[in-house]
C-alpha cells in the first residue's frame, strides 16, 4: 500500500472572511483554501497540491446560513451538504437543489462537505453546479476591497478552474425564485446504486403553459471538461408540445451538445447512452412535476 | 514546521495535544492518543472504516485535517461503550452476529449511533441510507441493519 503523507504546511483557522481574504492577498498563490476538506485532504495526500498555507475557512460563521430573501434564497459558502439536505427552506425553494444534495456522497461526506467547496473545486462531476445552473443562481466572490456578482454559469472557464483569483473568496450563492408553473429534475447516474461519483448527471427545469414548453433550461455533470449549460437542447425543446416524439429528438440533440470523455469511471460512448436516457427521464419528471402547479 | 496547539474534547474528556497541521485526526487518534479502534482502510474518503464522531455527526477522520478539531467534540469507538458495559448497539451487534472480520464495525456502529441519537425510529431504508457510507466485505449488510433495527425498538420499549 501507497502511504500517502501529505507535505508540511501552515495552518490557519480563520473566523472572519476579512481574515480569510488578508491571508489570501498576502501568501497568493502558496496557500490553498479548505471548508470541509473532502476534496482537498486526498489532493494534499496525493501531493496533486502542494500549499505553504492552507487557510480553513470552515469555522466562519458568518458564511453558514441558508435564508430567504426577497425572491430567492441566499446561501452561505461553507454551509454543509447536511444542513441543505435538512433544510425545509431549500426543499421548497430549491428543490432541484434538494435533490442534488440529497444524493451527493454518504452521511460522513454530507457532513464536512460545503456547497462552496463544491464549486470552488470546479469539477465537472459537480452535484450542485447542474441544479444551480438551472436555477440561474449568481456566486458572490470577495477579494481585497473589492466584490463581484457573478452567474454560475461562468464561473468555469475550463476543466477543474474556476475564475477565482488568488486572494478571492466565494463567500455566497444566491438563487432565484423559479417562474410559476415549472418543475425541475436532478437524475445521476453512478457505477452503483450506493454513493459515488456521477458517470453523467442531467438537471432541468421546465416551465409549462399546458403541456407545451414554455421555457426549459437544462445543465448536464460529467459529460464535459465542465459542467455545462445545453442550449441548443433547450432551443429545440422551446415551444415545443412535449410528446414522445419529441423527447427522443431532444435525447438525439443533447448527444450532439456533449463532449464526453473516456475514464476510469465510464466510457464516451457509454456516457452518451447514459445521458440520452437520463435527459428523456428527467424532462418527463419535470413534465409532472410542473403539471402540479409547484 | 510549527506545531498547532489543539484542546478539545475526546470521548468525553478535554485533551491538548501538539500537532504538526499535516496530520490527519485519524493518523492523530491513532498514533498520539493509541486509539486503534478507529481504522485505516482506503485513507481517501471512501471506505468508512475510519468513521469517528464529530460533534455528534460522523465524518471519516481521514479526511479531517487534526487542528480542525480545535475546541470541538470528537467521538470515537472507545468512548461508545465500555468491556462491562456495552451500549445497546453493540450488544445488538453481538446478539445479531453482525460482526464478522470486525474491521467495519467501529465505523458501522458510529454511524449508526449518530443515526439513532438523530431519529431514534429509522425505517429500514433510513438505516440503509446512514450507513451507506460505511463498506463492509463480509456480511452482505443483512445482519447489521436488523442489529441496528433491533437496537432502536429496543431502546424504545424500555
Amino acid at each position: 500500500m501507497v502511504h500517502l503523507s501529505i507535505k508540511h504546511f501552515e495552518y490557519f483557522q480563520v473566523g472572519s472572511i476579512k481574515e480569510a481574504i488578508s491571508l489570501l492577498d498576502k501568501y497568493g498563490e502558496e496557500a490553498e483554501v479548505v471548508a470541509g476538506g473532502t476534496d482537498l485532504v486526498p489532493q494534499l495526500k496525493a501531493r496533486e497540491v502542494e500549499p505553504k498555507y492552507v487557510v480553513d475557512i470552515s469555522g466562519i460563521k458568518d458564511l453558514d446560513y441558508v435564508e430567504d430573501y426577497r425572491e430567492g434564497l441566499r446561501i452561505g459558502a461553507v454551509t454543509t451538504y447536511d444542513t441543505l439536505d435538512k433544510s425545509p427552506l431549500i426543499l421548497r425553494k430549491a428543490p432541484v437543489l434538494a435533490e442534488a444534495v440529497h444524493g451527493v456522497g454518504n452521511a460522513q461526506i454530507r457532513n464536512l462537505g460545503t456547497i462552496g467547496g463544491n464549486l470552488a473545486n470546479a469539477s465537472p462531476a459537480a452535484d450542485t453546479a447542474p441544479p444551480l445552473m438551472v436555477s440561474e443562481a449568481s456566486l458572490k466572490i470577495m477579494g481585497p476591497g473589492k466584490e463581484r456578482l457573478i452567474p454560475v454559469e461562468d464561473f468555469f472557464p475550463s476543466a477543474n478552474a474556476s475564475v477565482l483569483q488568488k486572494n478571492e473568496l466565494l463567500t455566497e450563492i444566491q438563487i432565484p425564485d423559479m417562474p410559476a408553473n415549472t418543475g425541475e429534475a436532478f437524475i445521476k447516474l453512478g457505477r452503483r446504486a450506493g454513493p459515488d461519483l456521477s458517470i453523467a448527471s442531467v438537471a432541468v427545469a421546465l416551465t409549462l403553459d399546458g403541456d407545451i414548453c414554455k421555457d426549459v433550461r437544462i445543465a448536464l455533470g460529467s459529460v464535459g471538461p465542465t459542467v455545462l449549460r445545453a442550449r441548443k437542447t433547450e432551443d429545440y425543446l422551446r415551444g415545443e408540445r412535449l410528446e414522445r416524439k419529441v423527447l427522443e429528438e431532444c435525447s438525439e440533440i443533447v448527444a450532439k451538445e456533449i463532449k464526453p470523455i473516456s475514464d476510469v469511471r465510464a466510457s464516451a460512448e457509454h456516457r452518451t447512452e447514459v445521458t440520452k436516457s437520463l435527459m428523456g427521464n428527467a424532462v418527463q419528471i419535470a413534465m409532472s412535476r410542473g403539471g402540479r402547479g409547484r | 514546521m510549527p506545531e498547532v496547539e489543539l484542546r478539545f474534547v475526546l470521548n468525553g474528556k478535554p485533551v491538548r495535544a501538539f500537532v504538526k497541521p499535516n496530520l490527519t485526526l485519524l493518523d492523530l487518534l491513532r498514533h498520539d492518543f493509541k486509539l486503534t479502534g478507529t481504522k485505516k482502510g482506503c485513507d481517501r474518503g471512501d471506505c468508512g472504516t475510519c468513521t469517528v464522531l464529530l460533534d455528534e455527526k460522523p465524518v471519516n477522520s481521514c479526511l479531517v485535517l487534526a487542528p480542525k478539531v480545535n475546541g470541538r467534540k470528537v467521538t470515537t469507538i472507545e468512548g461508545l461503550g465500555e468491556p462491562s458495559r456495552l451500549d445497546p448497539l453493540q450488544e445488538s451487534f453481538v446478539n445479531f452476529k453482525a460482526v464478522q472480520c470486525g474491521f467495519c464495525s467501529p465505523g458501522m456502529l458510529l454511524s449508526a449511533k449518530a443515526l439513532l441519537n438523530e431519529n431514534p425510529h429509522p425505517s429500514r431504508e433510513e438505516v440503509k441510507r446512514a450507513i451507506s457510507g460505511n463498506l463492509c466485505r463480509c456480511t452482505g449488510y443483512t445482519q447489521i441493519i436488523d442489529a441496528i433495527l433491533a437496537a432502536a425498538k429496543r431502546s424504545t420499549s424500555r
